[in-house]
């Protein structure tokens, strides 16, 4: 079991996050969450970005309200959750149930020489996403934590915020395809069927 | 003066919006995403009171761009309405839709241009067309209330055609000047 006091190792709490995925549609915020991701099985149900840093919870959103049926797993950093901090206040204000927002706290910008982010002195984004009014919002410390919101992504009573407290360890990058068309196509080919693919 | 600052064929209200509506409606548009300004009022007002169409309220106007990639990924073509200042606010987020080749309908309400009293609008507003062609949006100027839904209308076929990101760019002439001294000695 965890102990409390260690911190988590994000593959660890990705690949638990994505276990048994079913048909849970996962947007994936720029750097090491688009690696961990891709390192849990590239999938047509990923859409890992590459770019467009702040974007996560928004697509979270917009593919939310566009797929009301199917549930939605972002899953960032904190540094990209950090650059779009009024996200959370629109999440909260159009309540989708079916959105759970994963955010993988290193306290780090790991991609560009592990320098410290806000979270590293204090700024709790757990408790900035309460205060926008996500109800459910948490910070996640224990592999048995990282289970329940699992289980809440595929339960769709959110929105769900969680805070994943993880430790700042550079891994190897597994990258999934680059080019935003491949990604956009096959992700609307799988979740629209091929009609997506003509006019 | 103050007869050439008004719009240029005053109609009360003005029928462009409704114009627009429609137009929006034929596209098949299910989610607005918004900052508000006073300009797209009448138009938010009708999405309002559409229970077909989710209009959300941004914090920022590249909120806007990402949720409605993600519209777009889960099949449903959205709208954002925005003001030329917010187009600044907008220009790494325009990454997503270029280089996803992904249909992106943008109506920005022009500050800055014609009749400008607020010195403060004028480099965004001077900037708005570049800013957006700099990030491969193509752009349709409307400078007559004539000439806005037609506009409206290439620009969102454009978009959802072509899946490409396109902008309309309603001129302060449709919108009328304001002027903050007449506003001020009321």
């Amino acid at each position: 079991m965890t102990s409390p006091n260690a911190l988590l190792h994000r593959r660890d709490v990705v690949n638990e996050l994505l276990r048994d995925r079913g048909d849970l549609l996962v947007i994936a915020g720029l750097g090491a969450p688009n690696w961990d991701v891709s390192a849990a099985g590239d999938h047509p149900n990923n859409f890992p970005l590459w770019g467009a840093m702040g974007a996560a919870a928004m697509m979270g959103l917009g593919l939310a309200m566009a797929q009301p049926k199917r549930k939605v797993l972002v899953i960032t950093g904190d540094g990209e959750m950090l650059m779009s901090l009024g996200a959370l206040a629109t999440v909260a204000v159009e309540k989708p149930p079916n959105l759970t927002i994963a955010v993988l706290d290193n306290e780090r910008f790991g991609e560009t020489g592990m320098q410290k982010t806000h979270t590293a002195s204090g700024v709790d984004l757990a408790a900035m996403a309460l205060g926008a009014g996500i109800r459910t919002s948490c910070t996640v410390r224990t592999m048995e934590q990282v289970t329940e919101i699992r289980d809440l992504a595929h339960r769709g009573k959110g929105p769900v915020f969680a805070l994943v407290k993880i430790n700042p360890e550079a891994l190897v990058f597994t990258l999934p395809p680059a080019d935003g068309v491949i990604l956009t196509t096959r992700f609307r080919q799988s979740v629209l069927g091929d009609e997506a693919l003509y006019n | 003066m103050a007869d050439l600052a008004a719009k240029p064929k005053p109609t009360s209200p003005p029928s462009w919006p409704d114009d627009v509506y429609r137009v929006l409606k034929e596209a098949d548009v299910k989610q607005v995403a918004m900052v508000p300004d006073a300009g797209h009022s009448r138009l938010i007002r009708a999405f309002d009171a559409d229970p077909e169409t989710r209009l959300v309220t941004l914090t920022t106007e590249e909120e806007g761009v990402a949720m409605l990639a993600g519209a777009w990924l889960g099949g449903q073509r959205g709208v954002l309405l925005l003001q030329s200042s917010g187009v600044g606010n907008c220009i790494n987020m325009l990454s997503l839709p270029a280089i996803c080749h992904m249909p992106l309908l943008m109506l920005v309400t022009m500050r800055g241009d014609w009749g400008e009293f607020n010195p403060w609008q004028i480099p965004m507003g001077q900037g708005t067309q570049a800013a957006l062609e700099a990030m491969g949006v193509i752009v349709t100027r409307a400078d007559t209330p004539d000439d806005v839904a037609p506009a409206v209308w290439g620009a969102a076929n454009l978009a959802f055609n072509t899946w490409r990101p396109a902008a309309v760019l309603i001129g302060q002439r449709v919108l009328g000047a304001k002027n903050f001294k007449e506003l001020a000695r009321k």
